[in-house]
């Protein structure tokens, strides 16, 4: 296993949160959301990965074969499942923020201060 | 009883997902789908408080029976002791109560209303219960997917909208941090349960991975419980969720992220970070500042909505300060405030709720002497404001007083704190409780003199009208009862602390959480470790005379305070003009500004300083 899942890992947050901290777009931030937890999809794949392994299927390749983690595998599907749920709220909120307001600009939404 | 732990999260998920599947028959049922609602939350209360009660010791509940071997953790399991079954009752609890308030509180209140609110509870027990780090942030996910909904309920205006996007976005980069943590543990001990893990580390020498993974993991935990700098989504989702869902977020929500650090810390990570000093003088600083943070800020708030969340982000600090200082007595502490501020704070909620309900606004200069007619829920919330000044026999004034009897004598154990914590924790409860009774006093008692004009008054006050019932002439009995009832648990929370065998049982519960070696021959079976009999507590921590002058100072100070607030125009010094807060304005506002690109940027700056420090007191 080599370190260069790991650079990935690190240069996806950063673009992520670069995006997150920059952005004047709802869209486009929440995009940006999207980016940054790309990223522990690529970690978890990362950490479960055996140089020569194969995919997790004990049936017809015996019980003894070398095979890459499943668990993390499992974990990154969840992980799906999360982002999906939250991607959609959230998205969600977007469009009523343009519905309403007609602006996604999240400095013009900022009703709150101080 | 083993019965108990599935259950516990299975019934709100199912009739969560009955609500759904049958609503088109529950159409226009509301009583029909309150009452099923309620019946689940109280149930669920139930098996949480037998869970609390028997336990004991702790137990754990394997799910489909795959029992650990050899140390080895195969399956998900779920783990109980008096601590975290407590902290999951006061949520159904709070969340039994805020659903009977919303019996008569919404204008129209949706099937998905009592849907969100039982999967949040789901969450947040099973959040409480879980035993493996993935689990733990697989149910912080779901308690937050329903949050953000439940935030973002009334979609029509921009403050719910804002709210919900900066309480959704930031929790949710903390979580991902988290997993990233999560992730990188996994990889290097091949283990996602607590237990197997805390082995793991504690057995092998401490790498920097590991400091990292326990860093990145607290992160997300971090911004769920609203630590200075990753504070800022709390008062923008607590300003615009409806009412009934700010009890729980304030109640339990913010305690949940403290109860995740302080298992990360005790079962998981403490004994490969070494309980040392440095790492409680890290917890206690960021404690003392979350805390002074949250109550100056609370102290200049008029939304009384708002004003209740920076109190809760003081609280918060106090809290996290009671765990930092490593001993059961502080963990105990802790414990007994989070619950009596659940009560305290919830009836607080609640209170504003009513004054929402009937006044249709939460400015507290509009709002100045319209609520003389509210009698009732004007003395429910004087009392419940004084609870928070830690007047005996409220359980806050107990769980602070351990807290700061514990650092009193912290350096006879070598660890952080000092008698210095006591007057900090006066002064956070002083302006906290200061500024919730210049409320009360000039909301329902017409104390003061007549406010001038606030520029964001007349806006505030129609934003409200569309969360609640408008037109009614009395205070629905709905609405009174739950509130007066956490008034009594509050004070029921303290008299109980003060019984001996209550007080004992406490300490040695919080003891048993911070044995990290007990916690995982307990989930992962092998030998119990033989202690020395001292680690339990035999006599009850005393009420000392510390604590109780700190109590009364703060109290006393709270009531001297808000009278300064509301009469200053009077005192010859303050007469000339002044403007309290007015120059500072600018500069506060640019901290807080709602915007959420400031706010992932402190989160980031805050996880690279902690990192940092964290990297100089770990070497």
């Amino acid at each position: 296993m080599t370190v260069f899942p790991f650079l990935v890992v690190a240069w996806i947050v950063a673009v992520g949160l670069y995006g997150l901290i920059t952005s004047r777009d709802l869209i486009h931030q929440i995009v940006c959301l999207i980016v940054v937890q790309s990223s522990t999809y690529v970690l978890l794949l990362g950490v479960g990965y055996v140089t020569g392994g194969v995919a997790p299927y004990f049936y017809d390749i015996g019980r003894r074969a070398l095979a890459v983690d499943p668990v993390v595998q499992a974990l990154a599907l969840t992980d799906v499942v999360v982002e999906a749920a939250v991607t959609a709220l959230l998205l969600s909120l977007a469009v009523q923020a343009h519905k309403r307001f007609g602006t996604l600009d999240p400095h013009d939404l900022a009703e709150f201060k101080g | 009883m083993s019965q108990l732990f599935p259950l516990s999260v299975a019934v709100p998920l199912l009739v969560a997902a009955g609500l759904l599947a049958f609503r088109s028959l529950l159409q226009g049922k509301r009583h029909v789908r309150g009452l099923v609602a309620v019946a689940a939350s109280a149930s669920v209360a139930v098996m949480l408080l037998v869970l609390t009660l028997r336990t004991g010791a702790g137990s754990a509940y394997w799910f489909a029976g795959f029992h650990p071997s050899g140390g080895v953790a195969i399956g998900i399991d779920f783990t109980a002791g008096p601590l975290n079954a407590g902290l999951a009752c006061l949520g159904a609890v709070l969340m039994t109560a805020s659903m009977i308030f919303a019996w008569r509180y919404f204008t129209q209140v949706g099937a998905y209303f009592h849907v969100l609110m039982l999967t949040f509870l789901a969450g947040m027990t099973g959040f409480c219960l879980a035993g493996d780090v993935f689990d733990l942030f697989v149910w912080f996910e779901l308690m937050g997917v329903s949050a953000y909904a439940l935030t973002a309920y009334r979609p029509e205006e921009r403050g719910p909208i804002q709210g919900g996007l900066n309480f959704a976005i930031t929790n949710s980069v903390g979580a991902y941090l988290s997993l990233t943590g999560i992730a990188m543990i996994y990889g290097r001990t091949g283990a996602l349960n607590m237990a197997q893990i805390s082995r793991y580390v504690s057995t092998h020498p401490t790498s920097g991975l590991v400091v990292i993974g326990f860093l990145l993991i607290i992160t997300g935990l971090l911004v769920k419980a609203a630590i200075v700098p990753f504070h800022f989504w709390l008062a923008d989702a607590h300003a615009v969720a409806p009412t009934p869902v700010c009890v729980l977020f304030s109640g339990v929500m913010v305690e949940l992220g403290l109860y995740g650090i302080a298992r990360m810390y005790w079962s998981v990570f403490g004994t490969a970070l070494g309980h040392r000093a440095a790492i409680s003088h890290v917890f206690l600083g960021l404690g003392v500042l979350t805390a002074i943070v949250g109550a100056l800020y609370c102290f200049r708030e008029r939304h009384i909505k708002r004003l209740l969340a920076f109190s809760t982000i003081s609280h918060a600090g106090m809290f996290l300060a009671g765990f930092a200082l490593l001993t059961p007595l502080g963990l105990a502490g802790a414990a007994l405030a989070v619950l009596a501020h659940g009560f305290v704070k919830g009836a607080l909620f609640l209170g504003a709720g009513i004054v929402l309900h009937r006044l249709h606004s939460v400015n507290e200069t509009y709002l100045h002497g319209r609520g003389r007619h509210l009698r009732l829920t004007g003395a429910m919330f004087t009392i419940a404001a004084l609870g928070l000044a830690d007047l005996p026999p409220f359980g806050t004034f107990l769980g602070k007083g351990w807290i700061t009897d514990s650092a009193a004598g912290a350096a006879n154990h070598g660890v952080a704190g000092g008698p210095w914590l006591a007057a900090v924790f006066c002064a956070c409860s002083v302006l906290t409780a200061g500024a919730v009774l210049r409320v009360a006093g000039g909301v329902f008692y017409g104390l003061g003199d007549p406010p001038g004009e606030d520029p964001r008054m007349a806006a505030e006050a129609n934003e409200e009208k569309g969360e609640s019932d408008s037109g009614r002439q009395r205070t629905p009995l709905t609405m009174l009862i739950p509130t007066g009832v956490l008034v009594l648990l509050g004070v029921a929370s303290g008299i109980a602390a003060l019984l001996p065998r209550f007080a004992v049982a406490l300490e040695t519960a919080a003891a048993r959480f911070q044995d990290q070696q007990a916690y995982a021959s307990l989930v992962l079976g092998g030998a119990q470790p033989a202690h020395p009999a001292p680690l339990y507590p035999q006599v009850p921590p005393d009420v000392t005379a510390a604590a109780v002058i700190a109590a009364l100072c703060s109290v006393a100070g709270a009531i001297l305070l808000a009278l300064t607030a509301l009469y200053w125009r009077r005192l010859p010094v303050l007469r000339k003009g002044y403007e309290p807060g007015r120059g500072l304005q600018g500069l506060i506002e640019s901290f807080q500004s709602g915007v959420i690109n400031d706010y992932i940027t402190w989160l980031v700056a805050g996880v690279a300083a902690l990192g940092g420090i964290l990297a100089l007191v770990i070497r």
